[in-house]
């Protein structure tokens, strides 16, 4: 079963106030993910992604489309049970507590009374945040609200998660413990659906990732496909301090860092390299195919829409 | 998307239920409600301090006593009340919020002055109101005509009368009757033309319904009363010419060469009695007739208001 | 489903009751309470009728201060920063939060009216040094008080529907000074002809009818209230918020959050 099946969902909003023109948020989006993988939904700032989530939770109707859920119509209620959302820069109660927010959400989502307050106490334990009974939300710093966002959205154990800028308002180590999360959740089975606009971290975690712009998706693949080394180079790493006239001799372009050389070359040129810094008595210390980063398939899908479109950029 | 629909189907089916329940309920809660205590109607029995209270926004002010007037009087009259306490009270608040609201004098003048169920009976009010109207409002004749009017109508007080009529034509773009009836009080005060012509200009003056329909039932009982006194007349006629009374209307129409059947203004004949009396046949329909009642008759007074 | 409701009210209330804005307002009337036993003393005579009027007054006035601020602080602050979203990404219906609200809202203002009641009837005591019957009326007029929040925490659930969080203040306090004053709109409407009297008396029955539950003045002169009254208040006072509140589920139930 495939965990999310979006069929066509468009929104068109109609903006200005006496005079209303359209405004194309979300153009007919077609889109499938699979149950257990984590899907990232990139695009820059005001490419639709929160405009799709809204849709899929049901905060925004479509003007047109529909989509299944686990299996579901979206709009059933009850397959909110076992989905968890964490919207971008969440905002709670001021004047309660981490725990009784995080009781009454699961109160809501229909936990069981006896394991509610256990389940609050290994979520809040699990999203890093610890002796915090007594203290009013109203005192949480940007970084511990979303810690709580993050628990709320996996508090009643959901099959399927979604998440917008995950990332947002934490330090190093807080992204480093949610990537951990992230990944601890596809463990456990469960799907993970996040937006965001930072792709390293899409590039790190994701199974599959789409890519969105203007409200129009412009393309979608696993990561592995898409960073594959296309150009077919290789970046070889060996000790030294400088650039020997034989790895010139290859066209090789080289660069000092400390005591290690690194230089790219052709994927042909491997062997010969390798021989040469032989010959030369260096030491190889790496030797790894080039992969286009995740940022250069975005940035050439992006350009080539816009010039699609007949704009010059 | 079904359950959306469902949902808001019930949601407006449950509003327009409810606004129904909710105005039966509140017209029945009218039924029950005592009369409003004067505390509740007036809010605050000063005059000056209201004004002053009302932080310039005097003009609404004003026209919410207003109505509480109108509707005070027409409820009560309604209910063939026996006083009107709070009438002069509601007006004097009124026009001192705004002095220039004309037709707050002219309600206390036709029904301030008039003796009860028709009236406050306090004559001597509607004169103060009248002049607190012209005081302020110098250049409208509309004022001198009521205030002549009372003193015409309920104070019998014809030389006032005529004084008010007179200043009253002096005014600029004033009715050219206003001469014609302060020159009439001098001579015929008292009699049916003048009172006619006085209820005639009162119904073209106003627009206010109650005033209109009060003139109009004056207007019919003078018919009646006129009617009733001619025929009263021939019926003395007849009896000094025959030496006795005739024994029916049709008798006497026929004797007296009236022009047929004498009707009331409702259509209905005029009754004539074994003892020679003219009566009308529905005394009821004619509130403030003062001849052609029966005798030990005393009028039930039933408005024909707006409500009908 | 109801446990939903109730959960929902329960947190709502939970929530008011921590805003220190309500103390503010509770003292606040409090405090006009004992103010209230100052001005009486300067006549013997009304010293009681004075307790009785302003303390009531103000328990009234403030209680409609403090449905508005914390109702609308409560759900329009709610739909316009995206604490709701959290909430509907739930099995949660749209309506079931509207009603939650509303019976967490009308809670936290039956509870204010309690103490702030117990301030009356405390400077009460003390300027009377006893109790008679007739001060049970002062009850009624206090059950009478109560019906109108609820009346206004519906319409300020109704405008917090649709409405940004300044407007729905202003709108409520607004359909509140012109309850008060609904008989006068009767009474024009009473007065109007043809077209405007149809909508004239319209608006007259859709506005809410505060007329029949303002009988401070009378109860402070001691006269009773009819038993039939009480009923009837009490069911204008149900059928109308259920109006207000359906009204607010269907807008709800259609509107897009941005």
């Amino acid at each position: 079963m495939n965990a999310i099946e979006i069929l066509g969902l468009e929104k068109t909003y109609l903006v200005g106030f006496w005079a209303k023109r359209p405004n194309r948020a979300l153009h007919p989006l077609h889109l499938t993910v699979e149950e257990g993988e984590i899907f990232g939904f990139l695009g820059p700032n005001g490419a639709g992604k929160t405009t799709t989530l809204k849709l899929l939770m049901g905060l925004v109707f479509p003007t047109a489309g529909s989509a299944r859920i686990l299996g579901q119509e979206w709009t059933d209620p009850e397959v909110k049970a076992q989905i968890g959302f964490l919207p971008e820069q969440p905002y709670f109660y001021d004047h309660l507590t981490a725990h009784e927010l995080l009781n009454y959400y699961a109160q809501l989502s229909g936990v069981p009374a006896r394991e509610r307050s256990r389940r609050v106490e290994s979520t809040l334990h699990r999203v890093g945040l610890k002796d915090v009974h007594g203290v009013h939300l109203r005192k949480f710093s940007k970084g511990m609200l979303q810690r709580v966002g993050i628990a709320q959205a996996i508090l009643h154990d959901p099959k399927l998660v979604f998440f917008d800028e995950p990332m947002s308002g934490l330090d190093p180590m807080g992204r480093r413990e949610v990537r951990d999360l992230i990944e601890q959740l596809k463990h456990e089975g469960k799907t993970v659906f996040f937006s965001t606009h930072i792709l390293s971290d899409a590039e790190a975690l994701c199974d599959r990732v789409a890519i969105i712009h203007k409200g129009e998706l412009r393309g979608i693949g696993a990561v592995e496909d898409l960073t594959s080394s296309v150009q077919g180079k290789v970046e070889v790493i060996w000790q030294g301090t400088q650039a020997p006239a034989s790895m010139k001799a290859l066209g090789a372009e080289c660069h000092v860092t400390g005591d290690t050389v690194r230089a790219i070359i052709s994927e042909t040129q491997q062997d010969a390299a390798i021989d040469a810094l032989r010959r030369e008595g260096l030491r190889l210390i790496a030797l790894t195919p080039v992969r286009t980063s995740l940022e250069a398939y975005f940035v050439e899908k992006l350009q080539h829409a816009e010039t699609t479109a007949g704009r010059t950029t | 998307m079904n359950q959306r629909r469902k949902i808001s189907i019930v949601a407006g089916a449950c509003v327009v239920l409810s606004l129904a329940a909710s105005a039966l309920i509140l017209r029945r809660t009218d039924q029950l409600r005592p009369q409003a205590t004067a505390e509740d109607v007036l809010f605050l029995s000063s005059p000056k301090v209201l004004k002053r209270a009302s932080l310039g926004y005097d003009g609404l002010l004003a026209d919410i006593y207003w109505t509480r007037a109108v509707q005070y009087f027409g409820g009560r009259h309604h209910n063939n009340a026996q006083s009107y306490d709070l009438l002069f009270p509601l007006l004097e608040i009124t026009t001192h919020l705004d002095p220039q609201l004309v037709p707050a004098y002219q309600f206390g003048a036709s029904f301030l002055a008039p003796p009860p169920p028709n009236g406050a009976g306090q004559p001597d009010r509607a004169i103060q109101l009248m002049e607190y109207g012209i005081q302020n409002n110098p250049d409208d004749w509309k004022l001198y005509y009521d205030l002549g009017f009372v003193y015409y109508m309920n104070l019998k007080d014809y030389q006032k009368a005529a004084e008010a009529f007179a200043q009253g034509s002096k005014v600029p773009d004033a009715h050219p009757f206003m001469g014609v009836l302060a020159a009439q009080m001098a001579q015929h005060a008292g009699e049916f033309d003048t009172a006619r012509m006085l209820w005639s200009a009162s119904y073209e003056n106003s627009q206010d319904k109650q005033i209109r329909a009060n003139a109009i039932e004056h207007l019919r009982a003078l018919r009646v009363d006129e009617d009733v006194t001619h025929l009263q007349q021939a019926v003395t006629r007849f009896g000094e010419r025959t030496g006795r009374l005739p024994v029916s209307m049709s008798e006497l129409v026929t004797a007296e060469g009236l022009q047929g059947i004498p009707v009331d203004p409702d259509g209905h004949p005029y009754k004539l009695t074994p003892e020679g009396r003219v009566e009308l046949r529905v005394p009821d329909d004619f509130p403030f007739a003062t001849k052609g009642l029966p005798p030990g008759f005393k009028p039930q007074p039933k408005f024909r208001s707006q409500d009908q | 489903m109801r446990a939903r409701v109730v959960h929902i009210a329960s947190n709502t209330f939970r929530e008011a009751v921590r805003d220190r804005v309500l103390y503010n307002l509770i003292a606040f009337a409090l405090l006009l309470s004992g103010a209230a036993i100052l001005v009486g003393q300067i006549s013997i005579d009304i010293e009681k009728l004075v307790v009785i009027n302003l303390g009531l007054t103000a328990v009234s006035l403030f209680g409609v201060v403090i449905a508005i601020f914390i109702g609308i602080g409560l759900v329009s602050k709610e739909i316009e920063k995206r604490t709701l979203y959290t909430v509907l990404s739930r099995p949660v219906r749209r309506w079931e939060f509207i009603v939650g609200k509303f019976f967490g809202l009308a809670g936290t203002l039956v509870v204010n009216t309690f103490f702030m009641a117990i301030g009356v009837f405390a400077a009460l005591f003390y300027v009377s040094h006893k109790f008679v019957r007739a001060d049970a009326l002062i009850l009624v007029a206090l059950y009478f008080i109560v019906l109108e929040f609820l009346i206004i925490c519906s319409v300020a659930l109704l405008f917090s529907s649709f409405s940004s969080p300044l407007l729905s203040a202003v709108f409520t306090f607004s359909l509140f000074v012109i309850g008060s004053f609904a008989e006068d709109l009767r009474g024009f409407a009473g007065m109007a002809h043809g077209f405007t009297r149809w909508l004239v008396t319209g608006a007259a029955y859709l506005l809410p009818n505060f007329s029949a539950f303002n009988i401070v003045s009378s109860i402070a002169h001691e006269q009773p209230v009819a038993a039939q009254l009480i009923w009837q208040n009490t069911l204008y006072a149900i059928f109308y918020a259920t109006m207000a509140l359906s009204g607010a589920v269907l807008i709800f139930e259609h509107r897009n959050l941005k």
